[in-house]
Protein backbone atom coordinates (compact mmCIF):
# COMPACT_ATOMS: atom_id res chain seq x y z
CA UNK A 1 0.00 0.00 0.00
CA UNK A 2 2.87 2.13 0.56
CA UNK A 3 4.23 1.65 -2.79
CA UNK A 4 1.11 2.26 -4.41
CA UNK A 5 0.87 5.68 -2.47
CA UNK A 6 4.40 6.85 -3.88
CA UNK A 7 3.87 5.82 -7.22
CA UNK A 8 0.76 7.81 -7.29
CA UNK A 9 2.13 10.69 -6.15
CA UNK A 10 4.64 10.52 -8.96
CA UNK A 11 2.26 9.79 -11.74
CA UNK A 12 0.63 12.96 -10.68
CA UNK A 13 4.37 14.62 -10.21
CA UNK A 14 4.68 13.58 -13.75
CA UNK A 15 1.25 14.45 -15.40
CA UNK A 16 2.04 18.06 -13.79
CA UNK A 17 5.15 18.27 -15.53
CA UNK A 18 3.62 17.32 -18.76
CA UNK A 19 1.24 19.82 -18.33
CA UNK A 20 3.72 22.10 -17.55
CA UNK A 21 5.72 21.25 -20.71
CA UNK A 22 2.51 21.76 -23.01
CA UNK A 23 1.57 25.32 -21.11
CA UNK A 24 4.91 26.09 -21.97
CA UNK A 25 4.44 25.86 -25.43
CA UNK A 26 1.70 27.33 -26.01
CA UNK A 27 2.89 30.68 -24.00
CA UNK A 28 6.33 30.27 -26.45
CA UNK A 29 3.69 30.53 -29.17
CA UNK A 30 1.84 33.34 -27.83
CA UNK A 31 2.56 36.22 -30.34
CA UNK A 32 1.07 34.96 -32.62
CA UNK A 33 -2.57 34.03 -31.11
CA UNK A 34 -2.45 36.60 -28.03
CA UNK A 35 -3.50 40.71 -28.51
CA UNK A 36 -0.98 42.95 -27.18
CA UNK A 37 -2.34 43.05 -24.15
CA UNK A 38 -2.35 39.69 -22.49
CA UNK A 39 0.95 39.45 -24.15
CA UNK A 40 1.77 42.15 -21.29
CA UNK A 41 -0.29 40.64 -18.76
CA UNK A 42 1.62 37.20 -19.48
CA UNK A 43 4.95 39.04 -19.51
CA UNK A 44 4.46 40.80 -16.42
CA UNK A 45 3.16 37.21 -14.49
CA UNK A 46 5.99 35.99 -15.63
CA UNK A 47 8.53 38.55 -13.98
CA UNK A 48 7.07 39.22 -10.87
CA UNK A 49 7.77 35.25 -11.13
CA UNK A 50 11.35 35.87 -11.15
CA UNK A 51 11.50 37.73 -8.89
CA UNK A 52 9.46 36.73 -6.11
CA UNK A 53 11.65 33.64 -6.75
CA UNK A 54 15.26 35.56 -6.17
CA UNK A 55 13.58 36.94 -3.09
CA UNK A 56 12.38 33.40 -1.74
CA UNK A 57 16.02 31.79 -2.36
CA UNK A 58 17.34 34.29 -0.45
CA UNK A 59 14.96 34.64 2.76
CA UNK A 60 12.79 31.13 2.38
CA UNK A 61 15.86 29.21 1.63
CA UNK A 62 19.01 31.51 2.92
CA UNK A 63 17.26 32.63 5.83
CA UNK A 64 18.42 36.23 4.58
CA UNK A 65 15.31 38.77 4.96
CA UNK A 66 16.12 41.59 2.98
CA UNK A 67 13.46 44.46 2.46
CA UNK A 68 15.89 46.48 0.09
CA UNK A 69 15.93 43.99 -2.90
CA UNK A 70 14.47 46.73 -4.78
CA UNK A 71 17.92 47.93 -5.29
CA UNK A 72 18.71 45.33 -8.45
CA UNK A 73 15.93 46.33 -9.71
CA UNK A 74 17.18 49.44 -9.83
CA UNK A 75 20.25 48.85 -10.97
CA UNK A 76 19.02 46.66 -13.91
CA UNK A 77 17.06 49.23 -15.05
CA UNK A 78 19.93 51.71 -14.94
CA UNK A 79 22.15 49.73 -16.43
CA UNK A 80 19.28 49.12 -19.09
CA UNK A 81 19.40 52.89 -19.35
CA UNK A 82 22.67 53.86 -19.80
CA UNK A 83 23.98 51.30 -22.14
CA UNK A 84 20.83 51.54 -24.73
CA UNK A 85 20.79 55.19 -24.62
CA UNK A 86 24.39 56.48 -24.17
CA UNK A 87 26.24 53.31 -25.24
CA UNK A 88 24.06 52.47 -27.93
CA UNK A 89 23.83 48.90 -27.20
CA UNK A 90 20.87 46.33 -27.88
CA UNK A 91 18.21 46.86 -25.05
CA UNK A 92 17.25 42.75 -25.63
CA UNK A 93 21.75 42.65 -25.03
CA UNK A 94 21.83 44.53 -21.79
CA UNK A 95 19.23 42.49 -20.19
CA UNK A 96 22.13 39.53 -18.88
CA UNK A 97 24.45 42.60 -18.75
CA UNK A 98 22.71 44.15 -15.98
CA UNK A 99 22.28 40.63 -14.39
CA UNK A 100 26.38 41.16 -14.22
CA UNK A 101 26.58 44.57 -13.06
CA UNK A 102 23.66 43.78 -10.26
CA UNK A 103 25.65 40.96 -9.18
CA UNK A 104 29.23 42.70 -9.17
CA UNK A 105 27.21 46.14 -7.05
CA UNK A 106 25.83 43.03 -4.88
CA UNK A 107 29.80 42.05 -3.64
CA UNK A 108 30.52 46.04 -1.80
CA UNK A 109 26.69 46.17 -0.72
CA UNK A 110 27.35 42.51 1.00
CA UNK A 111 30.26 43.84 2.81
CA UNK A 112 27.98 46.54 4.29
CA UNK A 113 25.25 44.69 5.02
CA UNK A 114 26.03 41.49 6.44
CA UNK A 115 27.68 43.40 9.24
CA UNK A 116 24.11 43.79 10.22
CA UNK A 117 22.06 40.32 11.98
CA UNK A 118 18.04 39.90 11.76
CA UNK A 119 16.15 43.27 11.84
CA UNK A 120 18.83 44.85 11.76
CA UNK A 121 19.92 43.50 8.36
CA UNK A 122 16.89 44.29 6.87
CA UNK A 123 16.83 47.73 7.66
CA UNK A 124 20.25 48.39 6.52
CA UNK A 125 19.21 46.38 2.73
CA UNK A 126 16.30 49.17 3.00
CA UNK A 127 18.45 52.11 3.45
CA UNK A 128 21.34 51.13 1.00
CA UNK A 129 18.14 50.98 -1.72
CA UNK A 130 17.68 54.71 -0.89
CA UNK A 131 21.05 55.19 -0.75
CA UNK A 132 21.25 54.59 -4.60
CA UNK A 133 17.58 56.38 -5.31
CA UNK A 134 18.55 59.93 -3.52
CA UNK A 135 22.05 59.48 -5.41
CA UNK A 136 20.63 59.12 -9.31
CA UNK A 137 18.30 61.92 -8.12
CA UNK A 138 20.97 63.79 -8.41
CA UNK A 139 22.53 62.98 -11.48
CA UNK A 140 21.32 65.14 -14.28
CA UNK A 141 23.04 63.22 -16.95
CA UNK A 142 20.46 60.21 -16.93
CA UNK A 143 17.40 62.44 -15.89
CA UNK A 144 17.54 62.92 -12.18
CA UNK A 145 14.36 63.16 -10.15
CA UNK A 146 12.48 62.56 -13.01
CA UNK A 147 14.18 59.99 -14.85
CA UNK A 148 14.52 59.25 -18.45
CA UNK A 149 12.08 57.84 -21.26
CA UNK A 150 13.54 55.03 -23.21
CA UNK A 151 11.40 55.19 -25.88
CA UNK A 152 14.31 56.99 -28.21
CA UNK A 153 16.38 53.67 -27.89
CA UNK A 154 13.57 51.20 -29.09
CA UNK A 155 12.39 53.19 -31.90
CA UNK A 156 14.49 51.43 -34.09
CA UNK A 157 13.13 48.43 -34.09
CA UNK A 158 10.05 46.92 -35.58
CA UNK A 159 6.81 46.77 -32.90
CA UNK A 160 5.60 43.05 -33.45
CA UNK A 161 9.63 42.15 -33.05
CA UNK A 162 10.00 44.54 -29.75
CA UNK A 163 7.33 43.12 -28.16
CA UNK A 164 7.53 39.32 -28.82
CA UNK A 165 11.26 39.67 -28.10
CA UNK A 166 10.34 41.39 -24.63
CA UNK A 167 7.81 38.84 -23.89
CA UNK A 168 10.14 35.87 -24.77
CA UNK A 169 13.05 37.23 -22.62
CA UNK A 170 10.09 38.03 -19.88
CA UNK A 171 9.09 34.22 -20.50
CA UNK A 172 12.54 32.88 -20.58
CA UNK A 173 13.11 34.46 -16.77
CA UNK A 174 9.96 33.30 -15.04
CA UNK A 175 10.77 30.19 -15.95
CA UNK A 176 14.90 30.30 -16.39
CA UNK A 177 15.08 31.67 -12.89
CA UNK A 178 12.20 29.26 -11.36
CA UNK A 179 14.13 26.15 -12.62
CA UNK A 180 17.53 27.86 -11.34
CA UNK A 181 16.55 28.25 -7.77
CA UNK A 182 15.34 24.44 -8.20
CA UNK A 183 18.54 23.68 -9.65
CA UNK A 184 20.41 25.53 -6.56
CA UNK A 185 18.54 23.49 -3.98
CA UNK A 186 19.29 20.33 -5.52
CA UNK A 187 23.23 21.50 -5.27
CA UNK A 188 25.46 21.08 -2.54
CA UNK A 189 25.34 24.70 -2.15
CA UNK A 190 21.63 24.06 -1.56
CA UNK A 191 22.19 21.66 0.69
CA UNK A 192 24.92 23.90 2.59
CA UNK A 193 22.11 26.86 2.25
CA UNK A 194 19.91 24.98 4.22
CA UNK A 195 22.14 23.50 6.73
CA UNK A 196 23.31 27.52 7.51
CA UNK A 197 19.77 28.43 8.11
CA UNK A 198 19.16 25.30 10.36
CA UNK A 199 21.96 25.95 12.62
CA UNK A 200 25.03 28.21 11.90
CA UNK A 201 27.08 26.96 14.33
CA UNK A 202 26.65 23.38 13.39
CA UNK A 203 26.96 23.98 10.10
CA UNK A 204 30.33 26.30 10.48
CA UNK A 205 31.70 23.42 12.80
CA UNK A 206 31.21 21.11 9.83
CA UNK A 207 33.23 23.27 7.27
CA UNK A 208 30.66 24.85 6.23
CA UNK A 209 32.32 28.08 4.77
CA UNK A 210 29.19 30.50 6.36
CA UNK A 211 30.02 34.21 5.43
CA UNK A 212 30.72 32.75 1.77
CA UNK A 213 27.56 30.50 1.31
CA UNK A 214 25.03 33.53 2.39
CA UNK A 215 27.11 35.77 -0.19
CA UNK A 216 26.65 33.20 -3.05
CA UNK A 217 23.17 33.36 -2.45
CA UNK A 218 22.64 37.34 -2.34
CA UNK A 219 24.80 37.83 -5.49
CA UNK A 220 23.01 34.89 -7.28
CA UNK A 221 19.89 36.76 -6.24
CA UNK A 222 21.73 40.24 -7.27
CA UNK A 223 22.13 38.48 -10.33
CA UNK A 224 18.36 37.37 -11.06
CA UNK A 225 16.86 40.75 -10.09
CA UNK A 226 19.03 42.68 -12.16
CA UNK A 227 17.99 40.66 -15.27
CA UNK A 228 14.43 41.26 -14.15
CA UNK A 229 14.89 45.05 -13.51
CA UNK A 230 15.99 45.55 -16.67
CA UNK A 231 13.28 43.57 -18.54
CA UNK A 232 11.13 45.49 -16.48
CA UNK A 233 11.90 48.90 -17.34
CA UNK A 234 11.98 47.45 -21.00
CA UNK A 235 8.28 46.74 -20.79
CA UNK A 236 7.44 50.25 -19.16
CA UNK A 237 9.90 52.60 -21.03
CA UNK A 238 10.88 55.13 -18.58
CA UNK A 239 13.33 54.74 -15.81
CA UNK A 240 13.42 57.30 -12.78
CA UNK A 241 14.72 56.76 -9.43
CA UNK A 242 11.52 56.51 -7.44
CA UNK A 243 9.89 54.41 -9.57
CA UNK A 244 12.91 51.59 -10.19
CA UNK A 245 14.26 52.21 -6.73
CA UNK A 246 10.83 51.45 -4.79
CA UNK A 247 10.05 49.50 -1.74
CA UNK A 248 6.98 48.39 -3.82
CA UNK A 249 8.56 46.11 -5.75
CA UNK A 250 10.38 44.73 -2.80
CA UNK A 251 6.84 44.65 -0.95
CA UNK A 252 5.13 42.76 -3.79
CA UNK A 253 7.93 40.11 -3.67
CA UNK A 254 6.95 39.61 0.09
CA UNK A 255 3.48 39.41 -0.26
CA UNK A 256 3.80 37.30 -3.32
CA UNK A 257 6.01 34.54 -1.56
CA UNK A 258 4.48 35.04 1.95
CA UNK A 259 0.94 34.14 0.39
CA UNK A 260 2.20 31.60 -2.04
CA UNK A 261 4.28 29.49 0.39
CA UNK A 262 7.78 30.61 1.64
CA UNK A 263 10.19 28.04 1.07
CA UNK A 264 8.72 26.61 -1.74
CA UNK A 265 9.71 26.50 -5.55
CA UNK A 266 5.97 26.80 -6.46
CA UNK A 267 5.02 29.17 -3.45
CA UNK A 268 6.08 32.08 -6.05
CA UNK A 269 4.27 30.75 -9.07
CA UNK A 270 0.83 30.25 -6.81
CA UNK A 271 1.62 33.90 -4.92
CA UNK A 272 1.48 35.74 -8.13
CA UNK A 273 -1.79 34.03 -9.64
CA UNK A 274 -3.29 35.11 -6.27
CA UNK A 275 -1.95 38.69 -6.55
CA UNK A 276 -3.03 38.77 -10.48
CA UNK A 277 -6.37 37.23 -9.19
CA UNK A 278 -6.78 39.58 -6.25
CA UNK A 279 -5.68 42.69 -8.47
CA UNK A 280 -8.25 42.19 -11.09
CA UNK A 281 -11.08 41.37 -8.36
CA UNK A 282 -10.58 44.27 -6.74
CA UNK A 283 -9.76 47.16 -9.34
CA UNK A 284 -12.66 48.96 -8.85
CA UNK A 285 -12.54 49.23 -4.88
CA UNK A 286 -9.83 51.97 -5.25
CA UNK A 287 -7.55 52.21 -2.33
CA UNK A 288 -9.54 49.09 -0.46
CA UNK A 289 -7.52 47.32 -2.92
CA UNK A 290 -4.67 47.53 -0.72
CA UNK A 291 -6.34 47.40 2.12
CA UNK A 292 -7.86 43.96 0.89
CA UNK A 293 -4.49 42.47 -0.13
CA UNK A 294 -2.72 43.68 3.28
CA UNK A 295 -5.52 41.71 5.12
CA UNK A 296 -5.51 38.51 2.49
CA UNK A 297 -1.41 38.60 3.80
CA UNK A 298 -2.04 38.86 7.82
CA UNK A 299 -4.64 35.83 7.32
CA UNK A 300 -2.71 33.58 5.07
CA UNK A 301 0.11 34.33 8.06
CA UNK A 302 -2.23 33.77 11.01
CA UNK A 303 -3.80 30.64 9.76
CA UNK A 304 -1.57 28.82 7.07
CA UNK A 305 2.14 30.00 8.13
CA UNK A 306 3.55 28.05 5.16
CA UNK A 307 1.38 30.22 2.52
CA UNK A 308 -1.07 28.25 0.37
CA UNK A 309 1.75 25.98 -1.18
CA UNK A 310 2.80 24.96 1.96
CA UNK A 311 -0.92 24.15 3.39
CA UNK A 312 -1.70 22.13 -0.06
CA UNK A 313 1.79 20.31 -0.02
CA UNK A 314 1.38 19.63 3.90
CA UNK A 315 -2.97 18.21 3.52
CA UNK A 316 -2.08 16.49 -0.22
CA UNK A 317 1.64 15.15 -0.12
CA UNK A 318 2.46 16.88 -3.06
CA UNK A 319 5.15 18.47 -4.55
CA UNK A 320 5.76 19.35 -8.26
CA UNK A 321 9.87 20.73 -7.09
CA UNK A 322 10.48 18.15 -4.50
CA UNK A 323 13.70 19.79 -2.65
CA UNK A 324 11.82 20.38 0.53
CA UNK A 325 13.04 17.04 1.24
CA UNK A 326 10.12 16.45 3.14
CA UNK A 327 7.65 14.31 0.73
CA UNK A 328 5.57 12.39 3.17
CA UNK A 329 4.44 9.00 2.17
CA UNK A 330 2.54 6.47 4.47
CA UNK A 331 4.85 3.69 4.88
CA UNK A 332 3.01 0.67 6.44
CA UNK A 333 6.41 -1.34 7.62
CA UNK A 334 7.70 2.00 9.57
CA UNK A 335 5.03 3.91 10.64
CA UNK A 336 6.11 7.17 10.28
CA UNK A 337 7.07 9.66 7.50
CA UNK A 338 10.13 9.19 4.80
CA UNK A 339 11.47 11.07 2.66
CA UNK A 340 12.45 10.47 -1.67
CA UNK A 341 15.76 9.39 -2.14
CA UNK A 342 18.55 12.10 -2.78
CA UNK A 343 19.44 12.42 -6.08
CA UNK A 344 22.37 10.49 -6.96
CA UNK A 345 25.01 13.00 -7.73
CA UNK A 346 24.88 13.61 -3.59
CA UNK A 347 25.50 10.15 -2.66
CA UNK A 348 28.38 8.98 -4.99
CA UNK B 1 53.36 11.43 18.95
CA UNK B 2 51.20 14.83 20.03
CA UNK B 3 48.47 15.06 17.54
CA UNK B 4 47.05 18.41 19.38
CA UNK B 5 48.87 20.42 21.75
CA UNK B 6 47.88 23.67 23.47
CA UNK B 7 50.16 25.92 25.04
CA UNK B 8 49.61 29.00 27.66
CA UNK B 9 45.82 29.24 26.09
CA UNK B 10 43.86 31.64 27.91
CA UNK B 11 40.19 32.68 25.91
CA UNK B 12 37.27 33.66 27.00
CA UNK B 13 33.98 36.11 26.13
CA UNK B 14 34.54 39.10 26.39
CA UNK B 15 35.68 40.34 29.54
CA UNK B 16 35.00 37.22 31.35
CA UNK B 17 37.70 35.07 30.99
CA UNK B 18 36.65 31.23 31.32
CA UNK B 19 40.33 29.58 30.50
CA UNK B 20 43.60 30.19 32.06
CA UNK B 21 46.82 29.34 30.78
CA UNK B 22 45.45 25.89 29.65
CA UNK B 23 48.35 23.33 28.70
CA UNK B 24 47.35 20.11 26.72
CA UNK B 25 48.60 17.63 24.76
CA UNK B 26 46.23 14.88 22.90
CA UNK B 27 48.54 11.92 21.42
CA UNK B 28 47.30 10.84 17.97
CA UNK B 29 45.35 7.27 18.13
CA UNK B 30 44.33 7.89 21.39
CA UNK B 31 41.50 8.10 23.40
CA UNK B 32 41.03 10.86 25.86
CA UNK B 33 38.46 11.69 28.08
CA UNK B 34 37.53 15.41 29.45
CA UNK B 35 36.01 15.73 32.92
CA UNK B 36 34.78 18.81 34.96
CA UNK B 37 32.00 20.14 36.27
CA UNK B 38 29.85 22.75 34.57
CA UNK B 39 31.15 25.63 33.92
CA UNK B 40 34.70 24.54 33.90
CA UNK B 41 35.64 25.25 30.37
CA UNK B 42 35.28 22.15 28.92
CA UNK B 43 33.18 23.21 25.73
CA UNK B 44 34.84 26.08 25.57
CA UNK B 45 38.07 24.68 25.04
CA UNK B 46 36.75 22.63 21.97
CA UNK B 47 35.25 25.44 20.60
CA UNK B 48 38.51 27.15 20.72
CA UNK B 49 40.75 24.01 18.87
CA UNK B 50 37.66 24.33 15.93
CA UNK B 51 38.31 27.68 15.62
CA UNK B 52 34.87 28.50 16.50
CA UNK B 53 36.53 30.63 19.29
CA UNK B 54 39.16 32.93 18.19
CA UNK B 55 42.63 32.08 20.26
CA UNK B 56 45.54 34.05 20.44
CA UNK B 57 48.30 32.90 18.08
CA UNK B 58 51.08 30.27 18.80
CA UNK B 59 48.14 28.44 21.79
CA UNK B 60 47.05 25.73 19.67
CA UNK B 61 49.08 23.43 17.49
CA UNK B 62 47.54 21.14 14.96
CA UNK B 63 49.52 17.51 13.35
CA UNK B 64 52.71 20.41 13.79
CA UNK B 65 51.03 23.85 12.74
CA UNK B 66 49.46 26.35 14.18
CA UNK B 67 45.95 26.96 14.34
CA UNK B 68 44.74 29.49 16.25
CA UNK B 69 43.28 32.12 14.34
CA UNK B 70 43.18 30.08 11.33
CA UNK B 71 39.24 30.19 10.36
CA UNK B 72 36.33 26.80 11.04
CA UNK B 73 36.54 25.72 7.66
CA UNK B 74 39.60 25.47 7.10
CA UNK B 75 40.05 23.38 10.61
CA UNK B 76 37.77 21.07 9.36
CA UNK B 77 39.52 20.68 6.14
CA UNK B 78 42.85 19.84 8.28
CA UNK B 79 40.91 16.72 10.06
CA UNK B 80 38.96 18.45 13.36
CA UNK B 81 35.58 17.80 13.86
CA UNK B 82 33.32 18.17 15.98
CA UNK B 83 29.86 17.22 17.76
CA UNK B 84 28.26 19.87 19.18
CA UNK B 85 26.68 19.85 22.20
CA UNK B 86 23.40 19.28 22.17
CA UNK B 87 23.47 18.09 18.38
CA UNK B 88 22.88 20.85 16.37
CA UNK B 89 21.33 18.81 13.91
CA UNK B 90 19.97 20.37 10.61
CA UNK B 91 16.11 19.72 11.49
CA UNK B 92 14.78 20.66 7.59
CA UNK B 93 16.93 17.68 6.44
CA UNK B 94 16.77 13.91 6.13
CA UNK B 95 19.24 11.52 7.90
CA UNK B 96 21.60 11.14 4.86
CA UNK B 97 21.28 14.72 4.20
CA UNK B 98 22.66 15.39 7.78
CA UNK B 99 25.40 12.77 7.09
CA UNK B 100 26.32 14.58 3.77
CA UNK B 101 26.76 17.87 5.07
CA UNK B 102 29.55 16.83 7.40
CA UNK B 103 31.40 15.68 3.64
CA UNK B 104 31.14 19.11 2.81
CA UNK B 105 35.11 19.50 3.26
CA UNK B 106 35.44 16.41 0.59
CA UNK B 107 37.98 15.26 3.10
CA UNK B 108 39.16 11.46 1.66
CA UNK B 109 39.20 9.13 4.23
CA UNK B 110 37.60 5.92 5.58
CA UNK B 111 34.57 7.38 6.44
CA UNK B 112 31.89 6.96 3.68
CA UNK B 113 28.10 7.00 3.85
CA UNK B 114 27.93 3.53 3.60
CA UNK B 115 30.84 2.87 6.39
CA UNK B 116 28.35 5.36 8.83
CA UNK B 117 25.50 2.72 8.34
CA UNK B 118 27.74 0.11 8.86
CA UNK B 119 28.89 2.17 12.32
CA UNK B 120 25.50 3.15 13.20
CA UNK B 121 22.75 0.32 11.48
CA UNK B 122 20.12 2.29 12.65
CA UNK B 123 20.54 4.80 10.91
CA UNK B 124 20.21 2.89 7.50
CA UNK B 125 16.42 2.15 7.77
CA UNK B 126 15.24 5.78 8.80
CA UNK B 127 17.67 7.03 6.28
CA UNK B 128 15.24 9.30 4.33
CA UNK B 129 13.52 10.25 7.83
CA UNK B 130 13.32 14.03 8.75
CA UNK B 131 15.82 13.73 11.35
CA UNK B 132 13.61 15.89 14.28
CA UNK B 133 11.92 11.94 14.15
CA UNK B 134 14.43 10.00 15.31
CA UNK B 135 14.87 9.22 18.85
CA UNK B 136 17.77 11.21 20.95
CA UNK B 137 20.02 8.22 20.41
CA UNK B 138 19.75 7.82 17.30
CA UNK B 139 19.86 11.65 16.87
CA UNK B 140 22.89 11.76 18.79
CA UNK B 141 24.34 8.68 16.10
CA UNK B 142 23.35 11.23 13.15
CA UNK B 143 25.87 13.72 15.05
CA UNK B 144 28.85 11.14 15.01
CA UNK B 145 28.49 10.57 12.22
CA UNK B 146 27.66 14.00 10.51
CA UNK B 147 31.55 14.37 11.76
CA UNK B 148 32.82 11.58 10.88
CA UNK B 149 32.09 12.07 6.96
CA UNK B 150 34.38 14.75 7.07
CA UNK B 151 37.23 11.90 7.97
CA UNK B 152 38.42 13.87 10.69
CA UNK B 153 42.11 12.78 12.17
CA UNK B 154 40.54 14.20 15.43
CA UNK B 155 37.22 13.53 16.89
CA UNK B 156 35.58 16.14 19.49
CA UNK B 157 32.93 14.94 21.05
CA UNK B 158 31.14 17.64 23.50
CA UNK B 159 28.53 15.47 26.03
CA UNK B 160 27.64 12.73 23.46
CA UNK B 161 25.69 11.26 26.63
CA UNK B 162 24.10 14.27 27.70
CA UNK B 163 19.80 13.57 28.28
CA UNK B 164 20.00 9.41 27.06
CA UNK B 165 19.79 6.31 28.57
CA UNK B 166 21.80 4.04 30.24
CA UNK B 167 21.52 1.47 27.63
CA UNK B 168 21.18 3.92 24.59
CA UNK B 169 24.73 5.67 25.58
CA UNK B 170 26.21 2.09 26.03
CA UNK B 171 25.58 1.64 22.24
CA UNK B 172 26.98 5.18 21.24
CA UNK B 173 30.40 3.96 23.62
CA UNK B 174 30.41 0.72 21.63
CA UNK B 175 31.27 2.83 18.33
CA UNK B 176 34.48 4.30 20.10
CA UNK B 177 36.61 1.59 19.57
CA UNK B 178 35.52 0.75 15.35
CA UNK B 179 36.67 4.43 15.40
CA UNK B 180 39.85 4.41 16.86
CA UNK B 181 40.70 1.30 14.91
CA UNK B 182 40.22 3.43 11.89
CA UNK B 183 43.13 5.65 13.33
CA UNK B 184 41.08 8.83 14.46
CA UNK B 185 41.92 10.61 17.86
CA UNK B 186 38.96 10.78 20.19
CA UNK B 187 38.21 13.54 22.46
CA UNK B 188 35.12 13.22 24.85
CA UNK B 189 33.81 15.32 27.08
CA UNK B 190 32.06 13.35 29.80
CA UNK B 191 30.11 14.02 33.10
CA UNK B 192 29.80 10.40 33.99
CA UNK B 193 33.80 10.51 35.64
CA UNK B 194 32.91 6.14 35.58
CA UNK B 195 32.36 5.48 32.24
CA UNK B 196 35.31 7.98 30.85
CA UNK B 197 37.81 5.91 33.16
CA UNK B 198 36.63 3.34 31.70
CA UNK B 199 36.85 3.96 27.81
CA UNK B 200 40.46 6.33 27.99
CA UNK B 201 43.86 6.11 27.40
CA UNK B 202 44.21 9.58 29.09
CA UNK B 203 41.87 11.47 31.01
CA UNK B 204 41.69 15.20 32.02
CA UNK B 205 40.03 17.01 34.28
CA UNK B 206 39.08 20.75 34.36
CA UNK B 207 38.23 22.81 36.72
CA UNK B 208 37.29 27.07 36.67
CA UNK B 209 39.37 27.08 33.71
CA UNK B 210 42.22 25.32 34.84
CA UNK B 211 43.93 21.52 34.55
CA UNK B 212 43.93 20.11 37.27
CA UNK B 213 44.66 16.44 36.52
CA UNK B 214 45.58 14.43 33.50
CA UNK B 215 47.41 11.56 32.68
CA UNK B 216 46.62 7.89 32.26
CA UNK B 217 43.39 7.22 34.49
CA UNK B 218 44.80 3.97 36.26
CA UNK B 219 47.42 6.24 37.77
CA UNK B 220 44.79 8.43 39.55
CA UNK B 221 42.91 6.67 43.02
CA UNK B 222 39.18 7.82 42.92
CA UNK B 223 40.09 10.49 45.85
CA UNK B 224 42.59 12.07 43.75
CA UNK B 225 40.03 12.63 40.91
CA UNK B 226 37.30 13.61 43.12
CA UNK B 227 39.54 16.65 44.42
CA UNK B 228 39.99 17.54 41.04
CA UNK B 229 36.78 17.45 39.98
CA UNK B 230 35.63 19.51 43.05
CA UNK B 231 38.55 21.15 44.34
CA UNK B 232 39.55 20.78 47.83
Amino acid sequence: MSLLELENASRLQHGVWIAAAALLAVLILAPWWADDSDLRSIAEFAYLVAIAQMWNLLAGYGGLISVGQQVFIGIGGYTLLILSLDAGISPFLCIPVAGVVSALFAVPIAAVVFRLQGPYFAIGTWVVADVFRLALDNVPAIGGGSGKSLTSALMSIPGWQREATTYWIALGLGVGLTIGVYLILRSRLGLAMTAVRDSVPASESLGVRVGRTKLLIYVASALGLGMAGALIYLTKLRVSPDAAFSMDWTVLMIFIVVIGGIGTVEGPIVGTAVFFFLRAMLADFGPWYLVILGSVAVVVMLKARRGIWGWVAGRFNFHVFPTRRRIRVNSLRSGFAEMPPSPRYLTE
Amino acid sequence: MSLCSVRRLSVGYGDFKVLFDIDLDIDEGQAMAMIGANGAGKTTLLRAITGLLKAPDDSIKFAGRPIAGTPPHAIVALGVAMVPEGRCLFPSLSVEENLLVGAHAKRRGPWTLQRVYDLFPALLQRRRAPVELLSGGQQQMVAIGRALMSNPRLLLCDEVSLGLAPIVIKSIYCAFPAILAEGTTILVVEQDIGRAIAMADTVTCLQEGKVTLAGPPKQFSRADITAAYFGR
